[in-house]
């Protein structure tokens, strides 16, 4: 598995919503409500960081089994990169 | 009498700031009447409205007209809504976006640039347009606005005049540097109406889009991201208009009136409220042009019990008014609508291949 550089491009940011109580992700043309996991990956992630460095972090955070957290963030995180809320680099 | 529940709070809010605009295109779907400068709220009640939007759960604004850049205090806005919390996207056509004006509204904290596209050559663009050296200055824009790193987006108008050039339109708006492109075809409200003829596509053209489209989502993956809805009047069902009426969205025109949809003026029997009269969650919450479509109770046959009701809410209300001169009628692009035969006449009827002059919005 490629190992990207993960970032939050500009024109996207995580959102306090006080109206509904939950973290969103806003983008162009997108308010994302973000569940626990998602929230916690993305605050986690902060302006970016190597994936396997995030998944390192995501796992000692939440004293999770590295391999069985790893691929659900990537997939979380591919999502994001397909609708273009997420840049990967150096792939 | 009983109490109708409280909506869910809307998430955008589109503004339009003004109804002045240096192009006139024969697609515009604003209202035939256009709101004179003299009546178009003023900086200080466009930011309260903000306020009240995001109190009231809006996350996305859209700051439309118009051409939006024709308010002279267009960065004031955009730092009002930024400092109400507000996601910020700009809807332009480009046309007055100096490099300097670019760097205010950069600095008062825009989030999001979307480029209206009318052609993909200078020479159908500015004849959409309706406006001459159009297309270059609209290049001149996309490149300052890439080049600042701001977020684009490019709004490909597309219709009978301009869909062959969608494989085109789309290598076009990768290469500008655009991280994503709506392919958004002409809907008939307003002025568009009334140049349908000229304007609809053919079956042919559509299905050709859709191939085009789904092929480029494949080639164009992780680097561009595509929205595309075909041209309603080829479906079997309707859009599932706004999401379901006054659910998720709200419009303010310029002189201050609150619609529950862009073209909601087209229905004569609704009574609107304008920001300067009562505040915008109370217009929202109980506003007669507000519940007169939420829900299901305003249904009749076939949809009050279709199972389908829930997916696209009966369809565009005003799509039902301008075709079946009524806004309660099922969408009249439904298969089961009692309608449908109108829809399928126009489609019948549609020239072979010489088209007719269109109407020009001046
Ligand atoms: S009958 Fe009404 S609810 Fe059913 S598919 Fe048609 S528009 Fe939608």
């Amino acid at each position: 598995m490629s190992d990207p550089v993960v970032r939050m491009p500009r024109g996207v940011r995580l959102h306090d919503d006080r109206v509904r109580g939950l973290p969103v992700l806003l983008g162009p043309e997108r308010a994302l409500m973000l569940d626990e996991i998602g929230q916690a990956i993305l605050s986690e992630l902060g302006t970016g960081m190597r994936l396997s460095v995030l998944i390192d972090r995501l796992a000692k955070r939440y004293a999770a089994p590295r391999d069985e957290i790893a691929d659900d963030v990537r997939e979380f995180l591919d999502n994001l990169q397909v609708q273009r809320l997420l840049d990967y680099a150096d792939a | 009498m009983r109490d109708v529940p409280v909506p869910p709070a809307p998430i955008a809010l589109l503004a339009e700031l003004t109804h002045r605009c240096p192009l006139s295109c024969p697609y515009c779907s604003n209202p035939l009447e256009l709101t004179a400068r003299e009546a178009e709220l003023d900086t200080a009640t466009w930011a309260r409205v903000f306020a009240e939007a995001a109190d009231l759960g809006v996350l996305q604004l859209h700051l439309s007209g118009g051409e939006p850049a024709s308010r002279r205090d267009l960065e004031e806005l955009v730092a009002a809504a930024r400092a109400a919390g507000l996601y910020v996207n700009l809807i332009t056509s480009g046309i007055g976006l100096t490099e300097a004006r670019l760097g205010a509204l950069e600095e008062a904290g825009l989030d999001h640039v979307q480029l209206s596209l009318q052609g993909v050559r200078a020479g159908i663009a500015d004849r959409i347009g309706g406006y001459r050296g159009g297309f270059d200055r609209k290049m001149e824009v996309a490149r300052a606005v890439v080049a600042r790193g701001l977020p684009l987006t490019l709004n490909a108008v597309m219709h009978r005049q301009n869909m062959d050039d969608l494989a085109e339109t789309l290598e076009m708006a990768h290469a500008m540097g655009a991280r994503r492109i709506e392919v958004a075809c002409v809907q008939f409200y307003g002025w568009a109406l009334r140049n349908r003829e000229a304007l609809l596509p053919t079956r042919a053209q559509v299905e050709e889009a859709k191939r085009t489209v789904a092929a480029a989502v494949r080639d164009y993956r992780g680097r561009m991201a595509i929205d595309f809805v075909p041209p309603d009047y080829y479906a079997d069902y309707p859009k599932a208009c706004m999401g379901g009426w006054g659910s998720t969205g709200l419009n303010v025109a310029p002189d201050g009136t609150v619609l529950p949809c862009h073209a909601a003026g087209t229905i004569p029997s609704l009574r609107f409220q304008k920001v300067t009269e009562a505040p915008l969650s109370e217009i929202w919450t109980h506003g007669p042009a507000f519940k007169a479509f939420r829900g299901h109770d305003w249904m009749s046959e076939p949809c009050r019990s279709c199972d389908r009701r829930d997916i696209d809410h009966g369809g565009c209300r005003c799509q039902a008014m301008a075709l079946a001169g009524d806004p309660a009628a099922t969408d009249p692009v439904c298969r089961f609508s009692p309608h449908r035969a109108l829809v399928d006449a126009t489609l019948e009827a549609l020239p072979k291949e010489k088209l007719p002059e269109m109407a020009y919005r001046r």
